[in-house]
């Protein structure tokens, strides 16, 4: 980076003249993201503006190259770009498991082709992907994974279910863990990619304790798959998908910025009135962990930047964010009393605040439970025995 | 600025780990001094190493002979006191009452700043009065009396206070007790009339002094800053106590949380070691995790407080509270992961349990600062 004073300057003066200031509110539900992919309905004009200004400079993946539809930044220059735009509290311009989960292992495991083809696809916002990790009988314990993959020659034919499949039903690809070798557990796995429009993809919503159905049962029926969407070698896809997992516990961690570091205990009481002097506590000392949290997201992104710190840090975010945010949320249904009991008035904006207390009980389930990640802190970065 | 630290200040932590375990080791510092009764609790000849090694100037502006370095620095050093529990004068005379001296005059900076460097001398911080830290309340009046004032009132928790030749003394000259107003910091000679101190032995072998002033006369260049003006050097001075004091708490943590590492890889039971356990396990992973977020939080507020960020003060706060929480934890889990050998005297886990508790309570626990946290926050 030549002048990082000068590179603010920009930044700043292009965000000035090109973020529409309805993206510039806080997101108050799900359809205020943008996903992009085939099917996606753009809430509202600035919504679609915003991302097409950030996809024709690159800004929907700064980090990433040019040739494959980043703006080419560097980590010191990327860092500006995340505070300019928290500063104005600008909507990221698109979310993806495509940005923060297969942009990551493509990056490392992809062909030069495969970057080329679909991450340009991700970048500009024109596919959407879901993830095909967990399986019925398979959870935690991942790499005991029965969806099989027969080889036909130039293509596989792959046959089982997944579950839990966060927005299968929307989905236009899926990147999806298959078992090629059944003799081999940890290294009989291969990364696929797919449509999900294939014939035999079929998908089934799951209705949550938060009343939303952002996950799906899904099931392949001798769906078809050529043989050069695989990522990675054959049988060697176990090594992309912990790559990949490393990267989604980073974005569950909350790491980048956003809310999860946010302090509760001001805007609770100038809303909600705390009398409790044993809540004020509670929300001081939550405050305390939330800012002492948020140094440590930007310490970590900081030495992930340089090759510093523990490559399993991922682990050690991903717990102490979901384990933070599930307590903030305690806190707001219990400063809010009564009124947080709201499940579907217009008061409540749809019983917002019920619906994402109970959302947040997932956090420390979904990406790896909060045992498993205990569990990987202890053998990869304690070294302790036998774990 | 990147949360790591750069070339230079890993190069001084390099240096600094490796004096800390070897001059400032639990054998040799901390027990030895321990076991002789020492009225001091800590060796004079290892201040005199730390002025070699450049230590006691970091704070120090490289006007008035110092290396003008800054809180990371200071807190690198202080981070291997805790690892290694070192005894020293360091934390109240060349974090805090260096702060407080870099606001005084010529004078005074000529007076007390060579001692201080070249580790001849000693200096301790009289501010709180009771039992907990409360600085916003200070009853210590000063008087004007002469060309100068008579300072009465108590001050409790002097650490170091018998052993130091000077003492930062905070007091009243003007308002009521609890006015934020009217403080004026004072520079009173170890032998002035009428100041008289109670040593005693704390938990953590050091030793701290009930001190009593009864109408201790000072001249007017005894003054550091301004009459009635002192409020700004004492929060100064605190908020380098504070972040001070939340990196030697790291240290602790972290020394004890080693050790506790250390000894489930090595302690059988049920013919396994204990580390392979799953609820220990556990307990530690969660432990490594409590003390990463206080590194990093303590590193944060250092940074703020360098560069004098208007949200220094909210930071460090949070540092201290959360320092002295995973500090806590580890040397608690630490005692408990050890069995009975982790009561015994001989084994060195309960000292550093010692030593958090009189840490925690050192500038602030983690409940007056995260009322601070609070107020600061505007509720
Ligand atoms: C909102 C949400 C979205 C999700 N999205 C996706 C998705 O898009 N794609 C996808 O593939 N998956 C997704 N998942 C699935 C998620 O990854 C799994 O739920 C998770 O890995 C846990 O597996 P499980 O549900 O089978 O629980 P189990 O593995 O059966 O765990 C049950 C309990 O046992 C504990 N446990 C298990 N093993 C151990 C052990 N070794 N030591 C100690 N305790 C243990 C667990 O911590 C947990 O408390 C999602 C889940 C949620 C909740």
């Amino acid at each position: 980076m030549s002048d990082p004073d000068a590179f603010r300057a920009e930044l700043r003066a292009w965000l000035e003249a090109n973020c529409p200031p309805e993206m510039q509110q806080p997101v108050r539900d799900e359809d205020d993201v943008c996903w992009g992919g085939r099917n996606f309905k753009f809430k509202n004009p600035a919504q679609k503006a915003w991302l097409e200004v950030c996809v024709a400079k690159g800004y929907t993946v700064p980090d990433w190259p040019v040739a494959y539809g980043g703006a080419g930044m560097t980590p010191a220059e990327a860092k500006i770009w995340r505070e300019e735009m928290q500063r104005i509290g600008a909507r990221p311009p698109l979310s993806s498991f495509g940005i923060w989960m297969l942009g990551p292992a493509l990056l490392k495991f992809g062909t030069e082709e495969q970057k080329v083809h679909y991450l340009g696809q991700v970048a500009r916002g024109e596919i959407r992907w879901c993830q095909g990790y967990s399986e019925p009988g398979s959870g935690s314990d991942l790499v005991s994974l029965q969806t099989f993959g027969e080889d036909k020659g130039d293509h596989w034919v792959v046959n089982g279910q997944k579950i839990w499949t966060s927005y299968a039903d929307k989905a236009d690809w899926i990147f999806c863990l298959v078992r090629t070798d059944k003799a081999n557990k940890y290294q009989g796995i291969s990364f696929l990619l797919f449509d999900m429009a294939s014939p035999g993809v079929s998908t089934k919503p799951i209705l949550l304790i938060s009343g939303n159905s952002p996950f799906c049962e899904t099931f392949f029926d001798n769906v078809s798959v050529p043989k050069d969407q695989i990522v990675g070698e054959l049988n060697r896809g176990w090594d992309v998908a912990k790559y990949l997992l490393g990267h989604e516990r980073e974005m569950i961690s909350g790491a980048g910025g956003g809310d999860r570091m946010n302090t509760i205990g001001a805007i609770l009481s100038r809303n909600a009135g705390v009398e409790d002097p044993l809540l004020r506590a509670e929300l001081a000392m939550f405050d305390v962990d939330a800012l002492a949290y948020g140094a440590m997201g930007e310490k970590f992104l900081d030495e992930v930047k340089v090759g510093k710190g523990h490559p399993a840090g991922s682990n050690m975010m991903k717990y102490a964010g979901t384990e933070l945010n599930k307590r903030r949320h305690e806190l707001v249904m219990a400063a809010g009393g009564t009124a947080s009991l709201e499940w579907d008035s217009a008061a409540s904006n749809g019983g917002g605040r019920a619906r994402g207390w109970l959302r947040t009980k997932a956090n420390s389930i979904e990406g790896g439970t909060s045992e498993v990640m205990l569990n990987v802190i202890a053998k990869r970065i304690l070294d302790l025995p036998g774990a | 600025m990147p949360l790591y630290h750069n070339d230079d200040q890993a190069m001084l932590a390099d240096s600094a780990r490796g004096f800390m375990a070897d001059e400032g080791a639990i054998a040799r510092q901390l027990r030895h001094f321990r076991d002789i009764q020492c009225k001091d609790g800590f060796g004079h000849a290892l201040w005199g190493q730390f002025a070699e090694m450049g230590f006691t100037g970091i704070l120090v502006p490289e006007a008035d002979g110092g290396l003008g370095m800054g809180h990371v620095e200071a807190g690198i050093v202080l981070e291997e006191i805790g690892r290694n529990l070192t005894p020293s004068p360091f934390l109240t005379s060349s974090v805090m009452a260096a702060t407080a001296l870099s606001a005084g005059g010529d004078e005074l900076r000529g007076r007390y700043l060579p001692g201080l460097l070249d580790g001849s001398s000693v200096y301790a911080v009289a501010i709180d009065e009771g039992p907990k830290h409360r600085p916003e309340r200070i009853k210590t009046r000063a008087e004007r009396a002469g060309n100068g004032f008579k300072l009465s009132g108590t001050k409790a928790f002097v650490v170091q206070g018998a052993s130091a030749d000077m003492l930062v003394v905070a007091a009243r000259t003007a308002g009521n007790d609890e006015d934020d107003a009217g403080i004026t910091l004072f520079a009173v000679p170890r032998d002035a009339s009428g100041l008289s101190l109670d040593s005693v032995r704390l938990v953590d072998s050091a030793m701290a002094a009930h001190v009593k002033l009864d109408n201790v006369q000072l001249d007017a260049d005894a003054v550091i800053g301004e009459v009635d003006g002192g409020r700004e050097v004492l929060n100064r001075m605190l908020s380098a106590g504070r972040i001070g004091a939340a990196a030697e708490s790291v240290g602790v943590g972290m020394g004890a949380f080693d050790m506790t590492t250390t000894y489930l890889k090595q302690r059988k039971q049920f013919g396994k070691l204990i580390g392979e356990f799953q609820s220990l396990q556990h307990r530690a992973a969660h432990l490594y995790s409590e003390l990463e977020i206080a590194r990093a939080v303590v590193i944060k507020a250092q940074q703020l407080l360098d560069g004098g960020s208007d949200k220094a003060d909210l930071m460090v706060s949070v540092a201290k509270a959360k320092a002295g929480q995973a500090a806590g934890l580890a040397v608690k889990e630490g005692v408990q992961m050890h069995g009975g050998i982790g009561m015994t005297d001989e084994y060195d886990i309960g000292l550093y349990m010692k030593r958090d508790r009189a840490l925690a309570e050192f500038m602030g626990d983690q409940y007056y600062h995260a009322q601070r946290v609070a107020v600061l926050s505007g509720y």
